[in-house]
This record gives structure tokens, sequence and C-alpha cells, in this order.
């Protein structure tokens, strides 16, 4: 690719400059200038902020995460100890690949025979649903399978298989025992490279006691990003069970079925992994709102404020995975991973459109070790808006569901019921409201909200192989942009199809999609008039004056 | 969790149901995983059928049925299967008039799993506080059947519960299935001297004609 990458050149941003946040600075500049102080930044909430602060995709891999990706041998060995176990590692996995792709020959030679009806299976009727559905499931040692861009596997660490993106975690046995024999090996060796690249594949493995995910990628993204991801599994799976309880699990039996729990839930999971592929809320750590006046917004927040219950935590009100309003307790923050995680569980399944779901269920960002009871329910039958009501008390079903009554009655009562349907049906803003030529797409992160803003996607990005080819040159630039050993404040990308322009700043985090034909001074003088249309539609764009109760 | 009432409420509705009294009538729905126990409550309140997914903890809905002289108002608990999810849903067993146990007749390890949730069931009731209704459902997949209708019968008949079978797919007995329940409830209460159950007044009066 060729990348015109820039490190604080090119157009100068003083980063000594910038004011640390402190909270005093509720000046709203105009137009941010790159010296802007967190907190003053568009997007910035006025009354503090509904998340905990979010570091998000560095919080992934901080400390506490650590060992992920790390590319720095463990102190003591040289360089060369580090050379032959990559070898090594290189030659296990040519052998692992040869697995994943050249499956058990004659086996494919026997299916194709006997079952040559089936050799036609598209991709797309290959889910894999509950074991019971009676649902296809995905032959291994088909092409299709094969070529998926991106394979995930969720292991015990005895060995046993747990999650399988595509196929059934069954016939992919072999494959597990390949990779658990890799992973002992990466253990054994104490060695702390925890991906390996070969031939147009990267394999990255995170251990997170008692499991281990993987990931078999073709994709262009980073290490770094693909353990974000393999990261996100792990907390999709705490969220049904808690990290306490997995850990029980295992503690009393080391080679449990994990499977057997999780039954059910796999689509879930599956939901996610797709949601990841073309939606950038998970890339930036962040939630999008759903575009509508703050008046009618602030309306439905005080509505939601007002139909409170002892034992709620929080109420938020969500569109197809945009937010509406988030009310909190005082002092309780949620993390957007667990916000994203939420999200998910309501977009993996049609289930909860009908009547009301109580569910148990863990936010692990915010406390893994129990449940909280989320009560779910859509406002009306024909609407996107999707009430969600977390509880800490598993046998106030009946007080949330009057929670939601009231809300209800409440957003009649102030009248905004009929304006708000209206603003579901225009959920997105087209790039051309912000009337620069060349412009066709952005991504605008405010950091102290944690929540970000992007346009429709429109042409020429129709197709969703397209959708997710721009998003995959955001997470690109996202990478080189954050990554741990060099990373850089502004990018410019010069690409055959289109010119992209990064600027991470401690205040704010923007990506730009430019028309191929621009040049980039015209890209950078254009940045300023962006920013001054976030500023001038910031109430509208993000949640400003988020509630508590 | 709040006691709920049980009972009496006085509704006056424009579509011509005045003053009739409205019963509330509790009913849960059990059994194994992907058996159809959402689909047979879809059936009932929307007489239609459509893929569903596995249900997430439990889903609770209402469903007004007003006959001549009163309305009844079905509060549904649909639970799920998975095993991760018993305790929750147990806990909203409590109270229920009457329980649909589930099971599909093309697989038999759900029969046998349903003598297992009977077991839950005896550990919260009594025999005679509520109606267990024992479900073969999926008739229309009539040629993979695992579980013969008299194996049904026999083993509900041992526990003393009624059986049905049913198709949520080709609309097979469902209503009539939902509709038993509120009448089975009530000649079990005339055949009783003895009312000792807190709410059997109010559950005789219910459906009283
Ligand atoms: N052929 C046939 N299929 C049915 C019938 N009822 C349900 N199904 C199918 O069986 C599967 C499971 O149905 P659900 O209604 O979701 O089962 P459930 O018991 O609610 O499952 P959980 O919520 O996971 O416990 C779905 O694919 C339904 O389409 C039926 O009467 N006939
Ligand atoms: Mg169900």
């Amino acid at each position: 690719m060729a990348a015109d990458v820039h490190k604080k050149k090119g157009w100068e941003v003083p980063n000594g400059s910038l004011v640390p946040a402190d909270g005093q600075h509720t000046e709203r500049s105009e137009s941010p200038t790159p010296g802007l102080a967190q907190g003053t930044e568009p997007g910035a909430g006025q009354e503090g902020t509904m998340f905990v602060h979010a570091r998000s995709y560095e919080d992934l891999t901080s400390p506490e995460d650590a060992g992920v990706t790390s590319r720095i041998p463990e102190e003591g060995q040289g360089d060369e100890v580090d050379q032959t176990n990559m070898e090594q590692i290189s030659k296990d996995f040519s052998e692992l690949s040869t697995q994943l792709t050249g499956m058990a020959l004659d086996l494919e030679e026997e299916m194709r025979q006997s079952k040559e009806d089936k050799l036609d299976l598209s991709p797309q009727t290959c889910r894999r649903d509950s074991v019971l559905s009676g649902k296809e499931e995905e032959d291994v040692t088909m092409d299709a399978w094969r070529m998926h861009q991106k394979h995930v596997f969720v292991l015990s660490e005895a060995g046993k298989p747990v999650y399988s993106r595509y196929g059934s975690e069954e016939a992919l046995s072999s494959t597990m025992g390949v990779m658990m024999a890799l992973v002992s090996f990466l253990e054994a060796e104490k060695n702390a490279i925890r991906s390996i690249h070969a031939d147009g594949y990267k394999v990255v493995f995170v251990r997170r006691s008692p499991l281990v995910l993987v990931a078999v990628a073709r994709t262009q993204q980073s290490e770094q990003e693909i353990a974000h991801e393999l990261l996100y599994i792990y907390y999709q799976i705490l969220s049904l069970l808690t990290w306490t309880q997995l850990n029980h699990i295992f503690q009393q039996k080391q080679n449990y079925d994990l499977r057997r729990l999780l039954a059910g839930s796999e689509r879930i999971t599956d939901n996610l992994l797709d949601l990841m592929a073309r939606d950038p809320s998970f890339l930036m750590g962040a939630v999008r709102c759903l575009p509508m006046a703050a008046g009618v917004r602030d309306a439905v927040s005080a509505s939601l404020q007002q139909a409170r219950a002892k034992s709620l935590v929080f109420s938020i009100l969500l569109s197809r995975n945009q937010l509406v309003s988030l009310v909190r307790k005082k002092d309780q923050f949620l993390h957007p991973i667990d916000l994203h995680l939420l999200f998910n569980l309501i977009s993996s399944s049609s289930s909860f459109r009908e009547g009301e779901a109580w569910t148990p269920i863990c936010l692990p960002k915010f406390n893994s070790s129990g449940f909280f009871h989320a009560h779910i329910s859509y406002l009306e039958q024909e609407t996107d808006l999707c009430l969600l009501l977390v509880s800490t008390d598993r046998e106030d079903f009946f007080t949330v569901s009057d929670c939601k009554r009231r809300f209800q009655e409440r957003l009649r009562k102030r009248g905004v019921y009929h304006v708000l349907q209206e603003a579901l049906r225009t959920p997105f803003y087209s790039i051309s409201q912000v009337g620069i030529p060349d412009l066709r797409h952005f991504i605008y992160k405010s950091k102290s909200s944690g929540l970000f803003t992007s346009p429709e996607i429109e042409a020429p990005y129709v197709s969703e192989e397209e959708k997710e080819r721009l998003l995959g040159l955001y997470q690109y630039l996202h990478s080189r942009a954050h990554n741990s050993s060099h990373p850089l404040k502004n990018i410019y990308f010069t690409g055959p199809n289109e010119n992209l322009l990064a600027w991470v700043t401690s205040a704010f985090e923007l990506y730009v999609c430019y028309s191929p034909l621009g040049t980039k001074a015209g890209a950078i003088s254009t940045v300023n008039k962006l920013m001054k249309w976030i500023r001038k539609e910031e109430d509208r764009l993000f949640i400003l004056t988020p509630q508590t109760y | 969790m709040a006691q709920r009432k049980m009972g009496k409420e006085m509704t006056v509705t424009s579509d011509g149901y005045h003053s009739k009294p409205t019963y509330v009538y509790k009913v849960v729905l059990l059994g194994s995983m992907a058996v159809g126990k959402s689909s047979l409550a879809f059936r009932y309140a929307k007489n239609s059928f459509r893929e569903t997914m596995p249900t997430v903890g439990c889903s609770f809905f209402k469903q007004m049925i007003h006959l001549e002289t009163a309305n009844i108002m079905f509060e549904i608990w649909d639970t799920a299967g998975q095993e991760k999810y018993h305790s929750i849903c147990h806990l909203y067993y409590r109270g229920a008039r009457a329980a649909l146990l589930v099971y599909d007749i093309s697989r038999k390890e759900t029969f046998n799993r349903a003598k297992l949730w009977l077991r839950e069931l005896e550990k919260d009731f009594l025999h005679d506080e509520i109606v267990i209704i024992l479900v073969g459902n999926k008739t229309d997949l009539a040629t993979e059947r695992e579980v013969t209708s008299e194996e049904g019968k026999e083993f509900a008949r041992s526990k003393g519960l009624l059986h049905a079978e049913t198709s949520a797919k080709s609309n097979h007995q469902v209503t009539d299935v939902f509709m038993t329940m509120p009448v089975q409830s009530q000649s079990w209460k005339k055949s009783r001297v003895d009312l000792r159950a807190p709410n059997s007044n109010q559950i005789k009066k219910c459906c009283k004609s």
C-alpha cells in the first residue's frame, strides 16, 4: 500500500501544547484547534460523561490485558532464541495451514461422491444455528469454508472445542488439536509472541485462562486489531456466564465441555463477529447516537429519568445499534464495550420483538463476577426503538416492567412519541449536508464522551464488499495511528480508489475519506470546515447533556 | 418478587365488554431447547408461524381473551430451554395456574427430559395447585416421530397430567390447549371441597359462567 505517512510532519500539530483535561475548559470554540483540550472538543458532554473514561482500544491492550500481541521477547532471552522459536512456530504453522486448507483430502473425495448436491452451498446458507434447529452445518472440507476471511475458534485450555465460527466444533476437533499443540508450545517456551504470519494468513492467539481464543485471518488487519476482536469474543462469553462462574467450572473440572452451557448462544457470538466486520463502533471503541433534535432527545431522557426504580442502574433507548438516550444511576458508569455487548445481544435475535424479555447478563467491564438483569422490549411492534432497562435485582421484573409503562406514558404526555418516530425515519445523514465536494465519508470520535458520528456510507461504497473495504481502510489507518511502538498523530493515505486522512489528538479522532481526485493540500484545507460543521451539528449528533437518576 | 394480585379488575372498554370482570391467569411454558415453546405461544397469540430464535432468558407477554361473562388476561411466561437460564426462569414459575410442559415428538430425548422438568415443577407446586399439560409438539413431522402418542398419554396418566399433541407449524390443537387450561382449573376447583390454596377463591371465580 502506498501510504504517505507522516509523523508530526506535513501539517504540524503542536503536540506539546496540549492541555490536559481538567474540567476547567468549558469554552466551546467554534472550530477546534489542534491544541483543543479534552472535554471541549465537539461532541464532548457538557455535564460530564456517560461512560467510563473510554480509552477503549488502548484499554483492551493495556497492561490488564497485556501480552496479547506484544512482540517484545521476555527479558533475558536473546534475539537468537526468539529467532529459533519463530522458525519452529512457522514450521508448525505451515503444518496447521495445511490442515486448514487441505484437510483430509481423501475424505473430501468421499464427500464429493456421496453428497454431490451439497457442494454448491454458498457461505450464506451455511450459518450454523443451534444444534437442534436443523440448519445446515458447514462442511469443513469445502472451499467456501477455507475461503472465509476470518476463522475464529475458542478452546478450553485442556483443548476442548468451545466455539467455531464456521462449521461445527466437532468436525474441527483435529484442527483444534493442532492449535492447542501450538498454544502449549508457545506457553512452554514462555515466548511472548502470540501471532504468526504465514502464507497470506495471520494467526493470532489470545489466552484468557481458562480459555484460548484463536483467529486465522486473511484480512488486512493488524494483530492488535484481531486480538482486540478476540477479546470482544471473550467478553461476550463472560457476559453469558460471568468470569467467576467460568473459572469455577474449570476449577471443578478441567476438561469440562463448555458447549453445553453455551448451546443456543452461538448465534450471539456469530452476530458479534459479523457486526465487527461492518460497524465501526467496535474499532472506535465508541458509541454512535441516532441523530435527532436536542429538544426531542432531552425530552426522551427526562422521561427515562422519571421512570426510574430503586434497582435500576441503566436505562437505555436504542435503535438498530444507535443510541437514542442513556440514563444512569449516579456514580455508575457504563463501559462502551459493555454497551456494545448489549447492542449485539439485542441485534442478534428477533425474539425480543415479542413481549418483554428478562435475562441475566454480565457486563464484564463493569463487574465480571456478577449478573445484572436486563429487561428488553421494543416500544412498538413495528418500530426499531428498543428499550433496555438494566436492574440489579433478578426478582424485580414487574417493577421494571412498570418503568417501561411509565416511560411510555411520559413520552405521550410530553408529546414526543411522534417526533421520535419521525427521527427514526432518517437514522443517517448524508455527507452532502457537509458541503465539501471531494468528501466521501468520515468518522469523528469525541474521546471524552466516548461517542462518535459518521454519515451514511454512500456511493461508490454500495455493495457489502465495498463497505467492508472502506472499513478495512479505516482499520488500517487506525492501527497505524495507534501502533504501540510508533503511534502517529496524522496520516495521509493515497490509494487508487480514494484518499484518506487520519488525525488523532488527545481530545478526538478523525478519519476522513476523499475522492481520489483531490490533493493532500486540498484535503487538509477542508478538515477545518468539516470540524466546524460537526461543531455546528453537535447537539443533534451527540448526547451533550447526559442524565442520571 | 412482589406477589401479584390475582383476580378481578373491572374494565370498561369501548368495544362492548362493559363491566365484565377480568381475571389474570398465569401460564408457564417449559421444556427442552427448540421443542417449540415460543412457536406455540406465537401461534396462539398471533395465529401464525415463522422461524423463531432461541429464547434468551424468559419472555413475558399478555393475551386478553374475551368470554361471554368474563375476560381472561393470560400472562404467558415463555422460558428458555437453555440450561444457563434455568435459575432465572425458575423464579417466575411462582403463582402459575397452569404449565405447558412441551417436548418434541421427533426427538425422544426431549420427552425423557420432560420427566426431569416435571420434577422441577413438583418441587414448587403441590399437585393440585397447578394444571400441567404435557404437550407433544411438531405432529407435522409424523414421519420422524420418535415418541408415540401412547407413550405420551401413558406417561401423562401415570403422573396425573393432561396430555395433548400439537403442531405450531400447521396449527394443530394449539388454541385448544390454551383454552383447556382455565377450564381445567375450574373443573378441578369445583371437584374440591377443601379450598386451602390462598388464591383458590379467585380461581374458582375465574371462568365461572
Ligand atoms: N416442523 C415443526 N417445527 C416446529 C414446530 N414448532 C416449532 N418448530 C421449529 O422448531 C424450532 C424451535 O422452535 P422454538 O419455538 O424456538 O423452540 P423453543 O422451545 O422456544 O426453544 P428455546 O427458546 O430455545 O427453548 C424452530 O426452528 C421452529 O421453527 C412445529 O410444530 N413443527
Ligand atoms: Mg423459545
